[in-house]
């Protein structure tokens, strides 16, 4: 089998810039619906016996000082209410009104205050870069013995202008689920999006090693030929790998219930956009770039 | 291509003959007597049953297995985390580690108190801001639980009662007297609590440089110390913070100025520990509530048994995709993907990983990625395959050839694994240990348990039959 993986690399370039361009757009024009965890804020649920009109239960809640509030029914039974941040106090006194409705019983409550969720929007954030330099560092480690047609550390920066692809189109989805689906961008999330980030870079060094492995093996007279034949070369296991890993991931997304769902999604998506830019964009940025060098 | 091709058909052949086989028979039992144990670990009742009909049978006496249960995090079994701010502005630099040490401490007594199974109980910096963390699992009565870990630490010197007295309690304890339980048979308070101590602080004797923990009361609560110190010369005094005894040193002469001096044979840990507690009963640092989690226990029961229902399907999917598409080599890393699981589950208990929701998520993926190492191989050995080399030298090759891949591969994911373990939050952190512990383990089996299981079943044949091992 030899599958030109390299050769309409200008179709690739345009069909992810797009992406990535428009994923940059939507993440400033309507940003990230972010949950409690980071806004600060209180979230309840509640399992009513018979659950009334959220006008009902909206009348109750008029007497406290909650700011805005959204009541939404979740389950047979539930409700999930969210304002904002409360204390202790405040809570024991409506859990006294809502019980005058119908008898009640609490599922969670979160009340979050604005410093935590401010630091963990800051902490997830160096969370996130501290991850992509370490992995700069590692590759340019691994690779060290690369000079040519490109050095070790060139391997890296491609890794990571990949990475930051792979997570910008799963975030593309959740501001679009969070715009129009009400979806909240929530910890588990992020913890979706840095696994993204381990899986794909370890598709991103397969398909580097095995370069390197060619590089090495012989004197080797086009860059670009090597490369394609290295992705021709691990395509059967990127498929199977790819394969067995959705497979998990979709019986997590269709049995794995509300909180998993969009932990699965996020990561399916991450994992076929990863897969797609290990095999196309990775290999023909290492190829664009020793052309630039070698001119 | 000659590099790694070097041998010969013949010495393939011996790889099986002779020490190489008796060293892989070694392997494939310590393989066989690990899993046994950790999968008695993960469910100790098949052990149990069987231990105990052998044990019926023969008249020996062989134990039952040892029970460790799996730690659950609060999003899976309910719980209460709560997140206080501790007000600091009052105290020194150099005293405000050591005065959050000491709240800590009494929380965690409280906690104890109130019988949360297993409470966690954490410092956090974070900027200029001092915080305790508190997970209760299991607590969902949350407002009793805020209203004991807010009270003031109570701090409290008592003296000894009366001899005749403490007989006469305790010979009615003895009698089981109902009431009389709940009397303390030595101690009676006394006027000086907490409000009178002004310091406390570790100091070391002039002398004999033992470490001793030095009392500063304030002005009133000299006199009183004078006074009660004056009544009990020769006896003891006990202090007592929350509740129960922390020291109870012997008066050897009225003290008055207010100061005093706790000694006895203190290691260094233990004054400095004291002083720490009574600072904390003394100056009391104001905390402040500032989040609260509180989750039933239903929602982490139903995400519970929906993501393990998820992660069976699963689990016989890639079992049934490794044999379909690797035939009997696909049968063996089936095998030590089985085997993977149970040792994962075993860890879980022993380091012990607390599993949460994303954690059991970051798990079920880890199940995906750890065939991963098994298809570079038997990918490799394919290649191998098709260059003409047999069965065995195809796998032995194979790994050879995919192991730089393996390592950079799960050394990547692994570091940021570290990463998120470090820097995360707490909730990162479970997840970030089970992607670690999850790819160590996969690295070992997909290498070690898998090769060995094809060595040992593998017998040099002719070439034909290869066609079934891969």
């Amino acid at each position: 089998m030899n599958f030109p993986f390299v050769k309409y690399y200008k179709f690739h370039y345009i069909a992810t810039g797009i992406m990535v361009i428009v994923s940059i757009f939507c993440l400033f024009k309507f940003g990230l619906n972010l949950s409690t965890d980071f806004l600060g804020g209180t979230i309840w649920e509640v399992d009513f016996d018979s659950r009334p009109a959220n006008s009902v239960i909206q009348e109750k809640l008029n007497k406290f000082d909650l700011g805005e509030t959204t009541i939404q029914p979740t389950g047979e039974k539930g409700v999930i209410l969210r304002f904002k941040n409360i204390d202790e106090s405040v809570h024991q006194q409506m859990f006294s009104s809502l019980e005058e409705i119908s008898k009640i019983q609490e599922k969670r409550f979160e009340s979050i205050g604005p410093t935590i969720g401010k630091e963990l929007r800051q902490k997830t954030i160096i969370l996130v870069i501290v991850s992509l330099v370490a992995l700069l560092i590692y590759i340019a480690i691994a690779f060290r013995k690369l000079t040519w047609p490109i050095a070790g550390w060139q391997y890296g920066l491609v890794s990571i202008i990949t990475l930051t692809i792979d997570v910008l189109v799963p975030l593309l989805v959740l501001v679009l689920l969070g715009r129009f689906e009400n979806i909240q961008f929530t910890i588990p999330i992020v913890a979706a999006l840095l696994t993204v980030i381990g899986y794909t870079m370890n598709d991103k060094v397969i398909v580097f090693d095995r370069v390197r492995e060619n590089l090495l093996k012989s004197k080797v007279d086009s860059f670009s030929d090597t490369v394609n034949q290295s992705l021709n070369q691990i395509i059967g296991r990127s498929l199977s790998t790819g394969f067995c890993t959705l497979l998990i991931l979709f019986i997590l997304f269709i049995f794995g219930g509300e909180t998993l769902k969009y932990f699965a999604l996020t990561l399916i998506i991450g994992i076929v956009v990863g897969t797609y830019t290990s095999l196309f964009i990775a290999s023909a940025l290492l190829i664009t770039w020793s052309k630039r060098e070698h001119k | 291509m000659g590099l790694f091709f070097k041998k010969t058909e013949s010495s393939e052949r011996s790889n099986y003959s002779g020490k190489q086989t008796k060293k892989v028979r070694l392997i494939i039992l310590a393989i066989f007597v690990l899993t046994i144990l950790a999968g008695s670990l993960d469910y100790p009742v098949l052990w149990d049953k069987s231990v105990n009909w052998i044990n019926s049978k023969v008249g020996i006496n062989i134990p039952q297995f040892h029970k460790i249960p799996f730690k659950l995090g609060l999003d899976l079994q309910g719980g209460t985390h709560l997140v206080y701010q501790a007000d600091l502005s009052t105290i020194d630099m150099g005293e405000r580690d050591a005065s959050l040490e000491g709240i800590r401490d009494v929380i965690e007594r409280r906690v104890n108190l109130f019988g949360v199974a297993e409470p966690i109980v954490q410092i956090n910096r974070s900027g200029e801001s001092y915080r305790l963390i508190v997970d209760l699992p299991g607590v969902t009565d949350v407002k009793s639980a805020i209203d004991m870990i807010g009270a003031t630490p109570y701090l409290e010197f008592k003296e000894q009662k009366e001899q005749a007295e403490t007989d006469a309690i305790l010979k009615k304890q003895q009698e089981g007297d109902v009431e009389a339980q709940n009397i303390d048979p030595y101690f009676k308070s006394t006027q000086l609590t907490g409000r009178y101590l002004k310091k406390s602080q570790m100091t070391f004797d002039q002398t004999t440089n033992n470490p001793h923990v030095s009392l500063e009361f304030t002005d009133e609560g000299g006199k009183i110390f004078a006074e009660l110190t004056k009544n009990n010369v020769g006896k003891v005094l006990a202090i007592y913070l929350d509740g129960s005894p922390i020291s109870i040193p012997r008066v050897e002469q009225e003290i008055s100025g207010g100061k005093a001096q706790i000694t006895g044979t203190f290691t260094l840990e233990e004054a400095k520990e004291l002083a720490q507690r009574l600072n904390a009963g003394a100056l009391p640092v104001p905390i402040n509530l500032i989040s609260q989690q509180n989750l039933g226990a239903s929602l982490g029961h139903e995400s519970l048994t929906e993501s393990l229902k998820a992660g069976i399907i699963g689990f016989l999917a890639i079992l049934l995709f490794m044999i379909i598409f690797y035939r009997l080599s696909g049968f063996f890393a089936a095998i030590s993907l089985i085997i993977y699981v149970i040792f994962i589950l075993a860890l879980f208990k022993l380091i012990p990983v607390t599993l949460t929701l994303a954690g059991i998520a970051g798990f079920l993926l880890s199940m995906g990625m750890a065939v991963d190492a098994n298809m570079l191989i038997f990918s490799r050995a394919k290649e191998e395959l098709k260059a003409g080399r047999n069965f065995s030298d195809a796998i032995t090759n194979g790994t050879k050839r995919a192991w730089p891949s393996i390592r950079d591969g799960n050394f990547t994911t692994i570091l940021v694994g570290l990463v998120l373990f470090v820097f995360g939050t707490s909730f990162v952190k479970g997840f970030a240990l089970t992607l670690i512990v999850g790819n160590l383990v996969s690295m070992f089996s997909a290498i070690v348990i898998t090769n060995y299981l094809i060595k040992f079943f593998h017998r040099a044949k002719p070439e034909k039959s290869d066609k079934i091992w891969l």
